[in-house]
C-alpha cells in the first residue's frame, strides 16, 4: 500500500472513486433513452474547453466544464428542432469541437498537443490540488442529481411521450441529464480522458444488464464495478506505468466480457424456473398468430 | 347505455382541430366532444388520422387552428395531468436499461406524488394497478421476460395507477393475444363502472364492443360517423358473426330503424350508401 503516501496518489485514487461512482450513474440514463454515445459526443467538445483553458490561463477543469454543457445544451436543442439532419449538426458539433481544442491549445503560450494528451487519455500524476476540489464539486452535483431525481429520470428516460402525459417538465430534466452528462464528462477527463470518458458510462451499465431484472439492480452494480475498475485501474497504472484511462477501459471491458460468461447459465436457469412455473399447455401464447391473423383481415 | 345521454359534463371537446404532420394535412376540422362516463371509441383505416386525433388532445400534436378542452381548460394551460391516464401505442414497455414490471408501473405514479417521493398509499396504488390487469404475481420480474399482451397489460397498468378519470388509450388491442385480450377487456369494464371517460383508438371494435357509448369514424382527417357503434343498441340482437364480419361501423348505422317492417331490409340512408 505503499502508493498511499504520495499526495498526487491520494488525490488520483479520489478523483478515480467519484469517476467510478458518477460515470455509470449518469450512463445508465443514457443507455435507457438509448444515447450511449452522448457522452462521447460531449468528450470531444470538452476539448475546446481545455485548449480555452490554456488559452485563456484558467483552469482547464472549470473551462471545459463550461465549454461542455453549452455543447451538451446545444445538443438537446438540435434533438429538439434539428429533425432533419441533426446528425450532420451533431458531427460539426463534435469536430468542430476536437479542432477547436487542438487550435486553443497550440495558440496557448504555454500549450502544445502533448499537454491534451494527459486530458485526451487520462493521466495520474498531474491530478493538482485546485483539480480535486473541482471534481468534488461537480461530483457532488452529479450524484444529488442522479439519485434524487431517480424516478423522474427513469421516467423520462423510459418514455419520453408518457412522460410528458404524467405532467412532468421532461424538456427540463432532458436538459438537466444533458448538462449533467457534461458535468460528468469533465469529472472523468483528469483520470480516465475525454476520449475515454464514454466507455466508464455505458460498458458498467451494460455489463451490469447481464446480471440484473431491475433498473434499481443496475444501477447498484454498475456503480460498485466502476469504483472497482476505476480504483484498480488507478493502481495498475502506478505499478506499471501505463495511461490509467486505457487501463481502467480494458478493466471494464474484462468484466463485461466476465459478467456475460458468467450470465448465460444464470438466465439459462432463470428460463427454466420460468417454464416450470408457467402451467403446462397454456394456450394463450400458442393462439397469437391464429387470432391475429384472422382479426387482421377483418381490420379495415 | 346510449349514445345521447349527453348528461355528463364535457371531459374532452375538440372544436375545428387542423393539424398537419410536415406540410400533409392530417387533422381537417374535428369536432368532437366527450362527456363525463362516457367510451368513445375512434375507428378507420390507417392514416385516417385517428392516432394524430388523440395524440393532439394530449398536447404531443401542435394545432394549426381549433381548440381543445380537457375537464373545460383549454390545452394549453392544463396542467392537472393526474386526472389523465394515457396508454401510448406501443409494441413493448422495456427500454435500454432492465426495467421490472413495478417499476414501469410506478413511473406512471409520479403525477400524484410530491417531488418524486413514494409513501405506503403509492406503493399500495401500483400493486392495485397490477392486480387489474393481472400482473401481481409478475410484477418482480423483468419485463424483458414479457409476452406482447403483457407489455400492454403493463402500459394499461401503468396508466391507471393514478386514478384517472380519462383514459387515453392508442391502439390497446394491437398485437395482444386472445388471453390478455380478454383481461383488457375486464379490466376497462370495471374502470368503466366505476365512472371514468375513455376514449380509445381501435382498428376494430372486437372484445371490447359491448363496453363502446359511441363509434367515431374518421376518414382523412374527417368525422365520417358519429354514433353508436354497429349492432350494440339492445333492439338488435348481438351477432357474433355479424360483428366480426364488419371491422368498424357502417356510416348511417343509426338511421336503421329498429321497427321496420317485418322482413323488409333495413333501409340505409347512410353517406357512403
Amino acid at each position: 500500500m505503499e502508493f498511499l503516501d504520495y499526495a498526487f496518489m491520494q488525490r488520483a485514487l479520489l478523483a478515480a472513486v467519484l469517476v467510478g461512482v458518477t460515470a455509470p450513474a449518469i450512463g445508465i440514463y443514457l443507455v435507457q433513452r438509448r444515447q450511449a454515445l452522448m457522452g462521447d459526443g460531449i468528450g470531444h467538445v470538452a476539448m475546446t474547453g481545455v485548449g480555452l483553458g490554456f488559452l485563456l490561463s484558467t483552469s482547464p477543469v472549470w473551462m471545459a466544464t463550461g465549454v461542455s454543457v453549452l455543447g451538451a445544451i446545444l445538443m438537446e436543442l438540435i434533438r429538439w428542432y434539428g429533425r432533419t439532419r441533426g446528425d450532420i449538426a451533431l458531427a460539426m458539433l463534435f469536430y468542430g469541437g476536437m479542432a477547436g481544442g487542438v487550435m486553443f491549445i497550440n495558440l496557448a503560450p504555454t500549450g502544445s498537443t502533448a499537454n491534451l494528451t494527459s486530458y485526451l487519455f487520462g493521466s495520474l500524476s498531474t491530478v493538482s490540488q485546485s483539480d480535486v476540489t473541482a471534481i468534488c464539486l461537480l461530483a457532488a452535483f452529479v450524484v444529488l442529481v442522479t439519485l434524487g431525481l431517480r424516478r423522474q429520470l427513469f421516467a423520462v428516460s423510459q418514455d419520453e411521450e408518457f412522460a410528458r402525459v404524467t405532467g412532468l417538465p421532461v424538456r427540463a430534466l432532458n436538459l438537466l441529464t444533458a448538462v449533467t452528462a457534461a458535468v460528468t464528462v469533465t469529472v472523468a477527463m483528469r483520470v480516465v480522458g475525454l476520449l475515454l470518458v464514454s466507455a466508464l458510462m455505458v460498458v458498467p451499465v451494460a455489463a451490469a444488464q447481464q446480471l440484473t431484472r431491475s433498473f434499481a439492480a443496475t444501477f447498484a452494480i454498475a456503480v460498485a464495478l466502476g469504483v472497482t475498475v476505476t480504483i484498480s485501474g488507478t493502481i495498475t497504472s502506478y505499478y506499471q506505468d501505463v495511461p490509467p484511462g486505457a487501463t481502467i477501459v480494458l478493466l471494464t471491458i474484462a468484466a463485461f466480457v466476465l459478467l456475460t460468461a458468467l450470465a448465460t447459465p444464470l438466465a439459462r436457469r432463470r428460463a427454466r424456473a420460468l417454464a416450470a412455473a408457467q402451467p403446462p399447455g397454456d394456450p394463450a401464447e400458442c393462439s397469437i398468430p391464429v387470432t391475429r391473423g384472422a382479426a387482421d383481415e377483418v381490420g379495415v | 347505455m346510449g349514445v345521447t345521454d349527453v348528461t355528463g359534463e364535457p371531459v374532452i371537446s375538440m372544436r375545428g382541430v387542423r393539424a398537419e404532420l410536415g406540410s400533409r394535412p392530417v387533422l381537417r376540422g374535428i369536432d368532437l366532444t366527450v362527456h363525463r362516463g362516457e367510451v368513445a371509441a375512434l375507428l378507420g383505416a390507417n392514416g385516417s388520422g385517428k392516432s394524430t386525433a388523440i395524440r393532439s388532445v394530449i398536447g404531443q400534436v401542435p394545432l394549426s387552428t381549433g381548440a381543445i378542452e380537457l375537464f373545460g381548460t383549454d390545452r394549453g394551460r392544463f396542467r392537472d395531468w393526474r386526472r389523465v391516464g394515457y396508454v401510448p401505442q406501443r409494441t413493448t414497455a422495456a427500454g435500454g436499461v432492465p426495467a421490472t414490471v413495478t417499476e414501469i408501473v410506478a413511473s406512471g405514479r409520479l403525477s400524484r406524488t410530491r417531488f418524486g417521493l413514494f409513501g405506503r398509499a403509492d406503493r399500495a396504488a401500483v400493486h392495485r394497478a397490477l392486480e387489474l390487469v393481472g400482473m401481481a404475481d409478475r410484477a418482480k420480474d423483468s419485463v424483458n421476460a414479457l409476452s406482447g399482451g403483457q407489455h400492454q397489460r403493463v402500459l394499461i397498468a401503468r396508466a391507471l395507477v393514478a386514478e384517472p378519470e380519462l383514459l387515453i388509450m392508442d391502439e390497446p388491442m394491437a398485437g395482444v393475444d386472445l388471453a390478455s385480450q380478454e383481461v383488457l377487456a375486464r379490466t376497462l369494464r370495471e374502470q368503466v363502472a366505476q365512472g371514468t371517460t375513455v376514449l380509445l383508438v381501435l382498428h376494430e371494435l372486437g372484445p371490447l364492443e359491448p363496453l363502446i357509448d359511441r363509434a367515431v369514424v374518421l376518414r382523412d382527417g374527417c368525422v365520417l360517423h358519429d354514433g353508436p357503434p354497429p349492432h350494440a343498441p339492445a333492439s338488435i340482437p348481438p351477432s357474433s358473426q355479424l360483428r366480426s364480419s364488419r371491422g368498424y361501423p357502417q356510416p348511417g348505422h343509426d338511421h336503421v330503424h329498429p321497427h321496420g317492417p317485418a322482413g323488409a331490409d333495413p333501409i340505409r340512408t347512410g353517406l357512403l350508401s
